[in-house]
C-alpha cells in the first residue's frame, strides 16, 4: 500500500543534498574563526603573562606590555556606549512606538541605514571635523569616543527597533485598552521583552567599537603615551591602535608581540560578548509567550 | 437555564449610541446606528463577520484614536457624556473593560497580569493588591487553578485560562462596562461554558456588551440583543423576541435561523 514511489525517493535525495550542502557551507563559515583563534593562540599565547598586560610599552614598543592601550579600550568603548545606547535606545522606542507612519519617518529610516553604510574612515574624518575642531575638544578619548558612538548608532537603534516591534501589537493594544498610556505601556510591557534584543545590538556596537582603528586614530588614539588617561579629556593608546603600530609602523618588533596583542584584543571581545549573551540567555528564560 | 429577563422601559442609560457612523478611509463599516445599552444589563450584538460589531466597540473606548485612517460620525454618551468629550481618554478606558476574541495573557506573572491595571493608577498597597487579585481570579473563575502558581507567566496558561486571566484583568479595572469581543472563539466548550456562567453572575453588578457571532450565545445570556448587517443595525429588540419571530426585518430571522451568516 505506501510503496515509496521514485518521485518519492528522489525528494528524499534532494533533501539529504541540500542539507549536506547547508552543513558544508556553514561549516565552511566558521573555519576562518576556527584558524585565526588556533594561530592566535599558537604564536601569541607564549607573550601572554602578568607583566604583558599590566605594564608600558619600553624600547621602542619592541618590548614591555600593553597595559596603557587595554586601558584606554576600555575606556574609549565605555565611554561610546554610555552615549549611544541610551541615544539610540531612545531614538528606536520613538520609531517603533510613536513616530507616525508617513513619509519623514520613513526617511529618517533611510538615513539611519545608510549611516551603517558609511565607511568607518569617513566617520574618522567626520570626527575630527565636528568633535575635534568645531567643538573643540582636541584629540581625545571624548572625541574619539563620539565618533565610534556616531558609527555603532545605526547598529544600536535597528536592533532595539527590532526587538520592540518582535513584542506583539496585541499586547499593547490590551494595554491601551484598560487605560494604559503609551509611556506606561512601554515601560511595563514592551521594554522588559525587547531587553534582550537590545542587549544583542549592545554585544554587536561592543565587538565593533573595540575592533575599530580608523574613526579613533584621528580623534584620540595617539601611538604611544606611557600615562594612563585621566578623563575623557585625555589621549590614550588604543588596543586595535597598537596592533597596527606594532604589526607595520615599528622596525624591530619580535614577532610574537602582534600576535599577542591581537590575541589580548580577541579575548575582550569574545569575553564581553559572552557576558551579554549569558546574560541575554539568563533574561530570555524568564520570558516567555 | 434562567431566562433573561426584560428590562423595564424606566431602566438608567448606560450608554447612549446616537447616529454613529463608522468608515475606513472611503470604506463605511457602520451606518447611522442608534441604540440604548441600560445600567446592569447583557447587551447582546450579533451579526456576521464584517458587520462592524468590532468597530462599534473600539469607539466606545476612543481606540479609534489609534488608526487615523478611522473616521468616527455621531455621538456615544457614556454615563450621560459623549466619550469625545473625555478630556482624559486614559480616565474613560480604565472605566470600561474589554475582552478580546483571542486571549492575551501579557508575558507578566499571573499576579503581575491583574495587578497591572491597579498599579497604573496608582495608589494601592501590597495589601490592597492581593485583595484585587484574588478577588478578580476568583470572579473569573480562574483562582482555584492558579492560586499555587500566581508567579507564573500569564502568556504560558492554556488558552482557556489566558481568556479567564483576560477577565479578571478587565474586572481588576473594576469596571463599569464590559466589553466582550467574540471571547469563545479560542476557547473550549467546557471554559466558554463556565466563563458564562460568571457573565450572569456579573450583570448584577455591572454592564456587559457581548458582541458574538454564535447567536445561542447571544440567546443564552443576553437581555436584549442588536443584530448588524455589513455595517447596518437591522434590528434591536428584547432578545427572546428575535427567536420567537417578533421581528421587524426578514434577514434577521434568516440570521438566527441559520439561513446565512
Amino acid at each position: 500500500m505506501f510503496e515509496a514511489t521514485a518521485l518519492n525517493a528522489r525528494n528524499a535525495r534532494i533533501q539529504t543534498l541540500f542539507r549536506l550542502l547547508f552543513g558544508l557551507m556553514t561549516g565552511l563559515l566558521i573555519l576562518p574563526v576556527i584558524i585565526i583563534l588556533f594561530t592566535l593562540i599558537q604564536e601569541g599565547g607564549a607573550v601572554i603573562s602578568y607583566d604583558f598586560l599590566f605594564t608600558s610599552p619600553t624600547d621602542g614598543m619592541t618590548a614591555g606590555g600593553i597595559f596603557p592601550a587595554l586601558i584606554g579600550t576600555i575606556w574609549l568603548v565605555a565611554v561610546a556606549l554610555i552615549i549611544s545606547v541610551p541615544l539610540g535606545v531612545a531614538a528606536a522606542i520613538y520609531l517603533s512606538e510613536y513616530a507616525p507612519e508617513n513619509w519623514l519617518t520613513r526617511a529618517i529610516n533611510l538615513a539611519i541605514i545608510n549611516l551603517a553604510g558609511v565607511p568607518s574612515i569617513v566617520h574618522a574624518l567626520f570626527g575630527v571635523g565636528a568633535f575635534v575642531l568645531f567643538f573643540n575638544f582636541g584629540t581625545s578619548i571624548l572625541a574619539a569616543s563620539l565618533t565610534l558612538a556616531v558609527m555603532a548608532l545605526p547598529v544600536v537603534i535597528v536592533a532595539t527597533r527590532e526587538s520592540l516591534q518582535a513584542v506583539p501589537l496585541a499586547f499593547r493594544e490590551a494595554c491601551w485598552n484598560m487605560g494604559a498610556t503609551r509611556w506606561q505601556t512601554i515601560r511595563r510591557v514592551v521594554l522588559p521583552n525587547a531587553v534582550s534584543g537590545i542587549l544583542t545590538g549592545v554585544i554587536l556596537e561592543v565587538s565593533r567599537t573595540t575592533g575599530e582603528t580608523a574613526p579613533i586614530m584621528f580623534t584620540g588614539a595617539v601611538f604611544f603615551t606611557p600615562f594612563l588617561p585621566q578623563s575623557v579629556f585625555d589621549q590614550t593608546m588604543a588596543m586595535s591602535l597598537h596592533l597596527f603600530v606594532v604589526s607595520t609602523q615599528v622596525p624591530g618588533v619580535p614577532e610574537q608581540l602582534p600576535y599577542g596583542v591581537a590575541l589580548v584584543l580577541i579575548a575582550m571581545v569574545l569575553t564581553m560578548n559572552s557576558l551579554s549573551i549569558a546574560f541575554r540567555m539568563y533574561l530570555r528564560s524568564r520570558k516567555k509567550w | 437555564m434562567t431566562m433573561p429577563t426584560p428590562v423595564a422601559q424606566e431602566a438608567k442609560v448606560k450608554l447612549a449610541v446616537q447616529g454613529l457612523s463608522i468608515r475606513y478611509g472611503h470604506e463605511s463599516a457602520l451606518r447611522d446606528v442608534s441604540l440604548q445599552i441600560h445600567e446592569h444589563e447583557i447587551f447582546g450584538v450579533i451579526g456576521p463577520a464584517n458587520s462592524g460589531k468590532t468597530s462599534f466597540l473600539k469607539t466606545i473606548n476612543r481606540m479609534d484614536v489609534f488608526n487615523p485612517n478611522m473616521h468616527v460620525e455621531g455621538a456615544i454618551l457614556f454615563d450621560g457624556r459623549d466619550v469625545r468629550q473625555w478630556r482624559n481618554v486614559y480616565a474613560l478606558r480604565s472605566r470600561i473593560g474589554v475582552v478580546f476574541p483571542l486571549p492575551v495573557g501579557l508575558p507578566l506573572s499571573v499576579y503581575d497580569n491583574v495587578a497591572l491595571s491597579p498599579r497604573l493608577h496608582g495608589g494601592q498597597s501590597q495589601a490592597d493588591l492581593d485583595v484585587i487579585v484574588e478577588r478578580c481570579l476568583t470572579r473569573a473563575a480562574l483562582w482555584d487553578e492558579v492560586k499555587d502558581r500566581l508567579d507564573a507567566l500569564g502568556s504560558m496558561l492554556s488558552g482557556g485560562q489566558q481568556q479567564r486571566l483576560t477577565i479578571a484583568r478587565a474586572l481588576s479595572q473594576d469596571p463599569d462596562l464590559l466589553m466582550l469581543d467574540e471571547f469563545s472563539i479560542a476557547v473550549d466548550p467546557v471554559t466558554t461554558m463556565r466563563i458564562e456562567d460568571v457573565l450572569k453572575e456579573l450583570r448584577k453588578e455591572i454592564t456587559i456588551i457581548l458582541v458574538t457571532n454564535l447567536v445561542q450565545q447571544a440567546r443564552r445570556l443576553a437581555d436584549r440583543t442588536a443584530f448588524f448587517l455589513q455595517g447596518e443595525c437591522v434590528e434591536i429588540g428584547v432578545t427572546e423576541d428575535l427567536f420567537t419571530g417578533a421581528v421587524q426585518d426578514r434577514r434577521t430571522r434568516d440570521y438566527v435561523e441559520g439561513k446565512f451568516g
